[in-house]
């Protein structure tokens, strides 16, 4: 196994990237724990950008492009840092047929987003899940991590229009 | 810990809860809270507390109790009474009823055929105990299973239970699971091989919620049940590979194996024998194909989750190319059951090919959404319209879709059939893990052929070219047909596209995406005759087109 010199440092004096080097401490530095330490760093920072993804190569020693990989393959991993508030629609078979496109209809009308995008204030993102598995609920959305039921098209306006202000 | 020790720990429960002259069970499953019950639960322990009534009057969260469409639900376990729809200020009534009346306005009868029709094996604890805390699980019969298989039981003579019951796998394919397990038994020889157990909690079919029920309802269950796997087989390190948008279930999990270790029923050297297992958690970041077992395995070494061509099968090769058993959630859960009361009891219940129970989400425009556990084999009129209480709103049933995006949709004139592997594949539609999802006639088939193509779309790996490309060729041909402008040429294109892309992929994702599509157009091919010839949609969908997903998070 390679050994380097001196260990990688983080990529700022930001007290988290404390945090993600426990998690990959925990694991040992073993490279198996990219997807491990993906999601720590999710966590802390809402998103991954360049200097995550190189500092977390060099650390595990996996080749960035690998890292890089990973981190587009997998759909909760996200490299665009989010809005203020997020609003997540489920898209699963039941809420599609009990409504969804109508909610991501009413999202663009009033905000003018569509999924994947975030406002230019920065306030909001729209994004859409494949089942969140609250079928019992459908249509269900995510507001700011909170499960929302049976929600109507009025409701959803409502609610974004609220996050707007 | 020996069994008497665990058998002491469930007495003393027993006594602990025997001492309430009520007991409170709260819903505290991810439906349900959803809707507030945890505000709920506080309203019900203010108003004890306002009272006075800490020691006569027990609450507590459970797990699911099932009809999620009435959350939030709390039962008063001692009189056998549910209510549903709650509100924290309903707490006072409820509390003041308590011994004397039934809050009749809120009153959710327990007769009806939703929850009397039910058999409960997998979710047995499900709706009656605290899924964190360890000592319920054991008061209810919890890990006496894994400590009797440890003790008194040989590796082959737990095999033999598993293949008496005829389990076969719950997570779609239905490969008979006494025979899983006694080829990983068998790979490596005699010697001391390397083994793993993993469990697959990637439960990825839209539409489904069943595994996450489980690991937020009973998250103990599937720990000793895998355990006892690991016994079987010889391995010493599991794996959880658990769906990072089910946050709850993965805390639950967390908490259970730290308390399972404390008590000795995990790690190292388990009830004094030589046995020892060792169980980590791993988070899938939305990846369907994670569900086939090779891209899983991937996932679970850290690498992008891609299948591989088999044969090796994981039995021989599979985690960091040892031999690897794994199981769905729903199977490991059948486990400690089955070694408890012997595997010819769970052979009686069921059909001849089908043994046992199978939990199903029932969702879409069906009344009574939620989860049901039934025997296999219960007509699929029964499981609608008497579990699942008919369609609302007085529309016509017009399919129900099983199996996910691998799956079918099964017509009305097939009704009557009976729910089992056979049954289901011979209509062209598969188990699958569990979701049924009900569609009435305001759904277009055509329009859920795309919306099931949309989603293989966006979720084939792209390792194999069919699956790659064809899954998008079918989209785009299935978009023609719905916004009008295709032709007769394009259905022929469409049916030999779905035959090449079943054919020739790699994993089992690519070979089944078709299968909507396969399926709509076998008993609605009308529908697609209609777009094209008539440029009409007989369920007014199909002017806007499906929403196209980009990014998964939650």
């Amino acid at each position: 196994m390679l050994a380097y010199a001196t260990k990688p440092s983080p990529p700022s004096d930001d007290k988290r990237w404390k945090l993600v080097e426990a998690s990959m401490r925990r694991n040992g530095h073993e490279p198996n724990a990219l997807i491990e330490v993906l999601h720590t760093v999710q966590e802390l920072f809402g998103y991954l950008d360049e200097d995550a993804l190189r500092f977390v190569a060099l650390s595990l020693r996996v080749p960035l492009s690998k890292v890089y990989g990973v981190a587009t393959f997998y759909h909760f991993f996200t490299m665009k840092p989010q809005g203020e508030h997020t609003c997540v629609i489920c898209t699963g078979t039941a809420c599609y047929i009990k409504g969804a496109p109508d909610l991501l209809k009413a999202v663009e009308e009033t905000a003018g987003i569509t999924p994947g995008e975030t406002t230019k204030d920065n306030k909001i993102s729209l994004v859409t899940a494949r089942c969140i598995g609250s079928c019992g609920l459908a249509p269900a959305v995510v507001f700011d991590g909170k499960i929302g039921g049976k929600v109507g098209t009025s409701e959803m306006a409502e609610k974004i229009k609220g996050w707007m202000q | 810990m020996t069994l008497e020790e665990l058998r002491q720990i469930a007495q003393n429960e027993r006594e602990k809860q025997a001492q309430y002259k009520h007991r409170i069970y709260v819903c505290v499953a991810a439906g349900c809270l959803s809707s507030g019950s945890d505000q709920v639960k506080i309203g019900l322990e203010t108003e004890i507390a306002e009272r006075g009534l800490q020691n006569s009057v027990q609450v507590k969260g459970v797990g699911c109790m099932g009809l999620c469409a009435a959350g939030p639900l709390i039962s008063v376990e001692t009189e056998g009474k549910m209510y549903q729809n709650l509100k924290p200020a309903d707490a006072g009534e409820i509390i003041e009823s308590l011994g004397s009346r039934t809050v009749e306005r809120l009153e959710l009868d327990t007769n009806l055929p939703f929850f009397a029709k039910q058999k409960k094996i997998v979710l047995e604890n499900s709706g009656q105990i605290d899924p964190e805390r360890i000592e319920e699980y054991i008061a209810a019969g919890g890990y006496e299973a894994l400590l009797t298989a440890l003790t008194t039981m040989n590796r082959a003579e737990v095999i033999e239970q598993v293949v008496k019951s005829g389990l076969r796998g719950r997570g779609g394919a239905g490969y008979p699971t006494g025979l899983k397990w006694s080829t990983v038994a068998k790979a490596g020889g005699e010697g001391n091989t390397q083994k793993y157990v993993i469990c697959n909690a990637d439960e990825g079919d839209p539409g489904a919620f069943m595994d996450r029920s489980v690991l937020e309802s009973d998250p103990h269950r599937v720990l000793e049940g895998m355990a006892i796997a690991a016994y079987a087989v010889g391995a010493n390190h599991g794996y959880i590979y658990c769906r990072a948008e089910y946050p709850l279930a993965v805390k639950r999990l967390k908490l259970a194996i730290k308390q399972a270790e404390n008590l000795g029923l995990l790690g190292a050297n388990i009830a004094d024998t030589r046995f020892s297992l060792k169980l980590d958690i791993r988070l899938g970041a939305g990846a369907f194909v994670c569900g086939e077992e090779t891209a899983l395995i991937a996932s679970v070494e850290g690498k992008r989750g891609q299948p591989r061509p088999r044969p090796p099968y994981p039995a021989q090769e599979g985690l960091w190319g040892s031999p690897t058993l794994i199981n769905n959630v729903e199977t490991y859960a059948n486990v400690p059951a089955i070694i408890r009361n012997g595997g010819e009891w769970f052979a009686s219940i069921g059909t001849e090919k089908s043994k046992g129970t199978k939990v199903f989400a029932l969702a879409g425009t069906v009344a009574n959404t939620g989860l049901i556990e039934v025997p296999m084999g219960m007509p699929l009129k029964e499981i609608i319209f008497e579990l699942g209480g008919g369609i609302p709103n007085g529309r016509k049933f017009k399919a129900v879709q099983t199996g996910g995006p691998s799956g079918g949709c099964v017509p009305e004139q097939f009704l009557e059939m009976p729910v089992d592997y056979e049954s289901l594949a011979k209509v062209g539609s598969i188990m699958g893990s569990g979701g049924m999802i009900v569609m009435d006639d305001s759904s277009c088939m055509v329009d859920v052929a795309k919306y099931f193509m949309d989603f293989c779309v966006d979720e084939s790996c792209g390792k194999c070219i069919p699956c790659r490309v064809g899954t998008t060729h079918m989209h785009n041909l299935l978009a023609k047909i719905t916004s009008g402008e295709a032709t007769q040429a394009d259905l022929q294109l469409l049916e030999e596209l779905c035959q090449v892309v079943k054919d020739t992929s790699l994993c089992g994702l690519g070979q089944t995406a078709p299968n909507p599509v396969f399926s709509t157009l076998r008993y609605f091919r009308n529908e697609y005759e209609g777009h094209i010839e008539q440029k009409t949609c007989c369920a007014g969908k199909c002017q806007a087109a499906a929403p196209k997903s980009k990014g998964v998070g939650a």
